[in-house]
């Protein structure tokens, strides 16, 4: 039986008629077409999947119908206004801080949910909350000094 | 290209040339400007290609460039982008010599309708050869460009020039006219004739120059897309029922509790069975209610035990190289050393799985697939279903990493075929699982070394002995006058499929040269940087070298429980030099990369910071297979299956990265995407060695290894 439930999506409203056993990541792709969150390992082991939930980071692939209907989501496509890219992405951009970009936009939203909660992280900080992303093409010094400047720019 | 063939080509690093008549493309082509050309070792220019065994005259090509009546240019080639940076570094040196900024330039790629034939993008062989070849046909569009103002402004062509996307008469500004309104109405086709003039340095504007990606804003907005995010309208899921152990024939399939999932559609070909649905979730669900008995083959080697298995059953050799006499340098050394190397067998775990989206129309079949060979693809569909080349079309994608994973095409078979029975739009995205077992896996090998070293400290015998790896990068650039270089290898020595993967076994034959010279020098008491100087032949070489120890600050003092490992290799005709600091906790035998240093002479360097980038990956990626990927497996039964059992680098053990290039800006350019991976599990190994005298011969290194082998 499916069941409709609510959630919010890049500060849309969205309503979707699910059966209750999908991912918060087949959610987002295969059912709403928001196909910037990554499937990669399916057991959260990597981050491609990773969004905002309620504020906080989640790998969207281990996410289920209890934890997101009526939460606040947000995924890639809703860190741009306007088309001006957010001061991540552009650090990003900037420090060429991606290959492949496969595991980009969940590199980004975890970077997001780190400064969150941290806006001034070290060194350190960043590469322990960072951990958990896993980037094949091996990016990860670019992406530690992309997050570094976003900080900075962002906060100070 | 097919993929087996590229597997024979990639691990040797032989180009072979081959043929494609692509005269339909002249008919289909709009209007514009158009110069066709090669970029690859398909190029008839002489000096800058291998001899074609080409029966005529006719001039082949996988590229060509556009000027259209926007004014904007379009360059389209079957090579694909999967992180490289060649959607960069090909607009970079088109943009150099048509006289146009980075921004007009729009690359088309691996779309098998609107682009030529390419065999495929693997080899580190776009940038060798496109970078010239592309520069002339640039410069032959210029010209035509240039042609063409001559008429509507009556100037003669000596006195115009082509500057920003305009032709100006030369002295007077306010005379010019753009390429749009010289391309208007036009359709003018060329081929390249003409040997491509290289630039000098000084005169270069765009070529040389770091460039950030072009694709780099679609990357991080999530809006570039990959196989798996195409949707279409009447979609199902697709998912594989797999056997447990590879290579498992079918015997009989009972799909009684698939009713209790609606909707769910059984699919069945062969040893093929799929469920298809919906929504994925459910086809996955289904398909593992459904109960296969296979016949597994026997497991003839495990993870321990393989490198025995080829030692004892693969006696078919071939000789790479042969110099002087074994015997009488056997004689000639004051002292001899012999060891063998292992490698296990690597994935390519690319963060995308592989994955495929397709419909069939009437008779014609269309597909987006993570593909390095879309061409291959398409041919691999055609004889698939019988069916002629142009009813299938490959799409244009971005790959979520390569490597030489998705140089083949299971997938895109698997998924056409499940489009085709079941008559709907199809995508099918293998899972990791799938991926850990299907993934065709770089080899486990052996390779058995003897040097020999005479009363002056000079190699004088050198025996090599290769099982499985390939010969690619192992042609000598030491001096060693009695050398004998051989290739064992069975084509089913393997219990799962393997291929090529980033530089192929050159990551593991220079694991064991560098690891042995290392050794060796030791042995007679040398330092390893001395010991490599008085035994290099090639002078690119210890250039190389002597840059990579000056800006590594090689004779620095090392910390309590560093260590420092010097490894040197060529690949795809670059030269590499890597100096690795580690550190080792002698307790544990965990080890700590602290810092690397990469040397490269790769000639001529497009782009760069493109070139630096692609450095920095494959040296970040090398440390994985250096230190922790390896397949656990029993015969056919892959062990390994996720990531958290498949570590590679991550964030924590990434060390500070340095890479500098010889500056070589008027010479030819080389590989890039990947050489440097190659020297980074012999740097890493000597690296552990001086740091507590554990001579690991087996990656990855392990602690446990480590400690094993560390001296009482």
């Amino acid at each position: 039986m499916k069941q409709a439930i609510s959630f919010k999506l890049n500060g849309k409203q969205v309503t979707v008629a699910i059966n209750g056993e999908e991912s918060l990541l087949t959610v987002l792709r295969e059912y709403l077409d928001e196909t910037g969150t990554k499937y990669s390992c399916g057991l959260g082991q990597c981050g491609a999947c990773t969004v905002i939930l309620n504020n906080q980071t989640a790998q969207s692939c281990v996410t289920y119908v209890d934890d997101f209907k009526n939460a606040e989501i947000i995924t890639i496509e809703g860190l741009s206004n306007n088309n001006k890219l957010h001061p991540i992405q552009e650090a990003f951009v900037a420090y060429d801080a991606l290959q492949c970009g496969f595991c980009t936009p969940g590199m980004i939203m975890n970077a997001y949910g780190l400064l969150l909660k941290n806006p001034n992280p070290s060194r350190e900080e960043i590469i322990s909350e960072m951990e958990g992303n896993l980037c094949r093409c091996g990016s990860y010094n670019r992406i530690i000094n992309a997050i570094a400047s976003a900080s900075e720019k962002m906060f100070k | 290209m097919e993929a087996d063939k590229i597997n024979q080509l990639y691990f040797s690093d032989v180009n072979q040339p081959i043929r494609y008549d692509r005269r339909r493309f002249l008919k289909q082509l709009g209007r514009g400007i158009i110069v066709i050309f090669s970029l690859s070792e398909l190029s008839l220019l002489q000096g800058w290609s291998q001899p074609t065994n080409a029966q005529d005259q006719e001039i082949d090509f996988n590229a060509y460039l556009r000027v259209k009546e926007d004014g904007r240019v379009d360059c389209y080639t079957g090579k694909i982008e999967m992180g490289q940076g060649i959607i960069t570094s090909l607009a970079q040196a088109l943009a150099e010599e048509l006289e146009v900024s980075l921004d007009q330039v729009d690359m088309v790629m691996g779309d098998t309708k609107l682009c030529p034939y390419d065999a495929g993008t693997w080899g580190s062989l776009t940038t060798r050869f496109a970078d010239p070849v592309i520069r002339a046909a640039a410069a032959e569009a210029r010209e035509i460009l240039i042609e063409i103002a001559s008429e509507k402004l009556a100037e003669p062509i000596e006195n115009l020039e082509a500057v920003n996307g305009s032709v100006y008469v030369k002295g007077d500004v306010s005379r010019n006219i753009d390429y749009a309104a010289l391309t208007k109405g036009k359709k003018i086709v060329r081929s390249l004739t003409k040997k491509p003039e290289i630039k000098k340095a000084e005169d270069f504007k765009i070529v040389g120059k770091s460039f950030i990606s072009t694709d780099a804003v679609a990357k991080v907005t999530g809006s570039a897309k990959y196989a798996a995010d195409i949707k279409l309208p009447g979609m199902v899921y697709a998912s594989v029922v797999r056997p447990r152990i590879f290579g498992s024939k079918k015997i009989a399939v009972d799909t009684t509790a698939l009713h209790n999932f609606s909707g769910a559609e059984l699919i069945e070909d062969g040893d093929l069975v799929a469920v298809i649905h919906s929504e994925p979730e459910v086809a996955s669900k289904a398909a593992q209610s459904i109960k296969i008995t296979w016949e597994a083959p026997e497991s003839k080697a495990d993870t321990e035990t393989i490198f025995k298995y080829f030692e004892n059953t693969i006696t078919e050799n071939s000789v790479f190289e042969e110099g002087g006499n074994l015997e009488s340098g056997k004689q000639n050394s004051e002292k001899i050393l012999q060891a063998d190397y292992h490698d296990g067998y690597k994935a390519h775990a690319s963060i995308e799985t592989h994955c495929a989206t397709c419909y069939f129309e009437n008779d014609k079949l269309t597909i987006w697939a993570s593909t390095q060979t879309p061409f291959g693809t398409q041919k691999e569909l055609a004889d698939t279903f019988k069916m002629p080349m142009e009813n299938v079309h490959v799409k244009q994608i971005f790959l979520g990493g390569g490597f030489g994973g998705k140089i083949y095409n299971l997938q895109a078979v698997e998924a056409a075929k499940i489009a085709k029975i079941s008559g709907k739009p199809v995508q099918l995205v293998w899972t990791r699982r799938e991926e850990f077992m299907y993934d065709r896996f770089r080899p486990a090998s052996l390779v058995k070394v003897t040097s020999g070293i005479d009363t002056n400290g000079k190699l004088n015998l050198w025996k090599f002995d290769i099982y499985c790896a390939g010969t690619r990068g192992t042609k000598l650039f030491y001096n060693a006058p009695n050398n004998l270089t051989r290739h064992f290898n069975k084509s089913d020595a393997h219990p799962f499929g393997t291929g090529a993967w980033r530089a192929p076994g050159n990551n593991t034959t220079t694991f064991a040269r560098e690891s042995h010279i290392d050794a060796t020098a030791h042995a007679i008491g040398q330092n390893p940087l001395e010991f490599r100087l008085n035994n290099l032949k090639d002078e690119n070489m210890i250039a190389t070298l002597k840059l990579a120890a000056d800006t590594f600050g090689y004779n620095s003092p090392k910390k309590e429980g560093h260590g420092y490992g010097i490894a040197l290799g060529e690949d795809a005709g670059t030269f590499v030099a890597i100096i690795a600091e580690v550190k080792v906790d002698k307790s544990t035998g965990e080890v700590h990369p602290v810092k690397i240093v990469c040397a490269q002479d790769m000639g001529q360097v497009v782009n760069p910071h493109g070139a630096t980038v692609q450095t920095e990956g494959g040296i970040t990626m090398g440390l994985g297979y250096a230190l922790y990927e390896e397949i656990e497996f029993d015969g056919g039964l892959v062990k390994t299956r996720t990531f958290s059992n498949y570590p590679f680098t991550t964030f924590s053990k990434t060390p500070k990265i340095t890479c500098v290039f010889m500056d070589k800006m008027n010479s030819k350019p080389q590989g890039g995407g990947e050489p440097a991976i190659i020297c980074v599990g012999g740097a890493i190994a000597n690296a552990v060695f001086d740091a507590c005298g554990a001579r690991v011969n087996r990656m990855p290194i392990t602690p446990q290894r480590i400690l094993a082998a560390m001296p009482l």
